[in-house]
């Protein structure tokens, strides 16, 4: 398994996370992991959604405290 | 070959039409939506406590499910701060300057559609459904100065209008187009019901903070006591939030009205003067200004105190932070809520 970029997307307010996510991924390989750290609660709704829309795999979603984290897998198309 | 088509997805009613209409004769439809920093959703949503039950969703990243279509959102804050400040055709009823911003995201668009080889673009705009920048006069000042031209499609309104290239080179049927207008909303509903879309945005008052009268006071207000119209995202973001006062030249308070805007504001500790109640239950205070002095710092902690439980004590502990450091007690009676003035309350 290939490394996993980390994100640092803390404090930022939707739609910044989702616009760092995209960004981050549009600059990687296919099958790429990318995991995201985020403290917006809009995050839980926006990621994901933003995953299926864009054909993106979200391998896991983990909350603690009032720190959501992603990781995201980049589509094979 | 199938056409491409990218539609500008705002998160109304209006646009997911547009583009459904356009889906429906088969052309393929991917959506970009624009960030500008002003927009209302999300922020205000994630920030107030009281609003943490509403839905958060982001109503373009909803529009792009329901229609099936892949979305990009584009961060314009930087290049957008030119259309705020000086829009060549100026604003609207508050600071909202709607024709220079459809021309710039139209013209953005343009640039999306020769990168990524697209054919033409749709928006949802509608004639005389804004005073200013949805009239039958300037859609062609959109659309030519935006450098569209003929490559700009509105599905809506389309039949009032000459037709696009898309419409002349057969890619879509224009007699499958529609001929809206005016500010009746009723058209929309009607195709939103054939559609099947429920449950869609109905955002009052636009699409961003910019058509909002009191955000537009305190813009102003902050460009003012600047003596620059120029601003970074944390300051728009900061005029969403909180109470703003100001009662003199030298500096304004941004006091947080509910808990969610306290873990907001503190968030900003190392960047601003911060005063913060300690005796009572009470809201965080960020100083926008000058480094205050005794005087000052006195008026700041007693307008303080006055939003907090102890607003009827005869003294309220209050703590004092400059950027994080240098942290002080202070006592001071809170002061009467006929002392604030109402020109200091920034709305
Ligand atoms: S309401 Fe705001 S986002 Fe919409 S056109 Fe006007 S300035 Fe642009």
């Amino acid at each position: 398994m290939s490394e996993v970029t980390e994100l640092d997307a803390r404090r930022l307010l939707c739609p910044m996370p989702v616009i760092r996510l995209q960004d981050c991924l549009r600059k990687q390989a296919s099958g790429a992991r990318v995991r995201i750290t985020c403290t917006d609660p809009g995050t839980m709704n926006d990621i994901p959604a933003w995953c299926r829309i864009n054909d993106h795999t979200l391998l896991e979603c983990d909350q603690q405290d009032h720190q959501i984290s992603f990781l995201v897998q980049k589509s094979q198309v | 070959m199938s056409k491409k088509a990218v539609a500008l997805i705002s998160g109304g009613l209006d646009s997911m039409l547009a583009a459904r209409l356009i889906q429906q004769q088969g052309v393929q439809v991917e959506g970009i939506n624009f960030y500008t920093g002003f927009c209302v959703e999300g922020h205000t949503h994630a920030i107030r406590k009281q609003d943490r039950n509403k839905n958060k969703r982001n109503n373009a990243l909803w529009v792009a499910e329901q229609l099936g279509i892949k979305l990009q959102i584009i961060d314009i804050v930087e290049e957008y701060k030119d259309v705020v400040i000086n829009p060549k055709h100026g604003y609207g009823a508050n600071l909202n300057p709607c024709l220079d911003c459809k021309i710039f995201m139209v013209g953005k668009a343009l640039e999306w559609i020769k990168d990524f080889e697209y054919d033409f673009i749709i928006t949802g705009e509608v004639i005389g459904q804004r005073p200013m920048s949805q009239r039958k006069a300037t859609m062609p000042v959109v659309a030519r100065e935006s450098g569209a031209d003929d490559l700009l499609l509105r599905p809506l309104c389309a039949k009032n209008l000459a037709p696009t290239l898309p419409e002349r080179e057969g890619w879509i049927d224009r007699e499958k187009l529609m001929s809206i207008t005016g500010r009746s909303r009723k058209p929309q509903m009607a195709l939103a019901k054939e559609f099947g879309f429920v449950d869609y945005a109905q955002p009052a008052g636009g699409c961003c903070f910019l058509t909002d009268k009191s955000y537009s006071v305190k813009l102003q207000d902050l460009w003012n006591h600047r003596g620059t119209r120029k601003y970074e995202l944390d300051d728009i973001m900061l005029l969403k939030v909180g109470r703003h006062i100001r009662p003199n030249q030298a500096f304004k308070l941004i006091i947080a009205r509910e808990e969610g805007e306290t873990n907001f504001l503190s968030g900003y500790q190392r960047e601003f003067q911060t005063i913060k109640t300690v005796s009572h239950a009470g809201p965080i205070a960020l100083v926008e200004g000058e480094q205050l002095d005794a005087q000052q710092l006195e008026l700041a902690c007693a307008i303080t105190a006055r939003f907090s439980q102890g607003r009827d004590a005869d003294s309220v502990e209050l703590l004092f932070s400059d950027h994080g450091q240098n942290t002080q007690s202070i006592h001071v009676k809170p002061m009467p809520a006929e002392q604030i003035k109402a020109d200091w309350v920034l709305a």
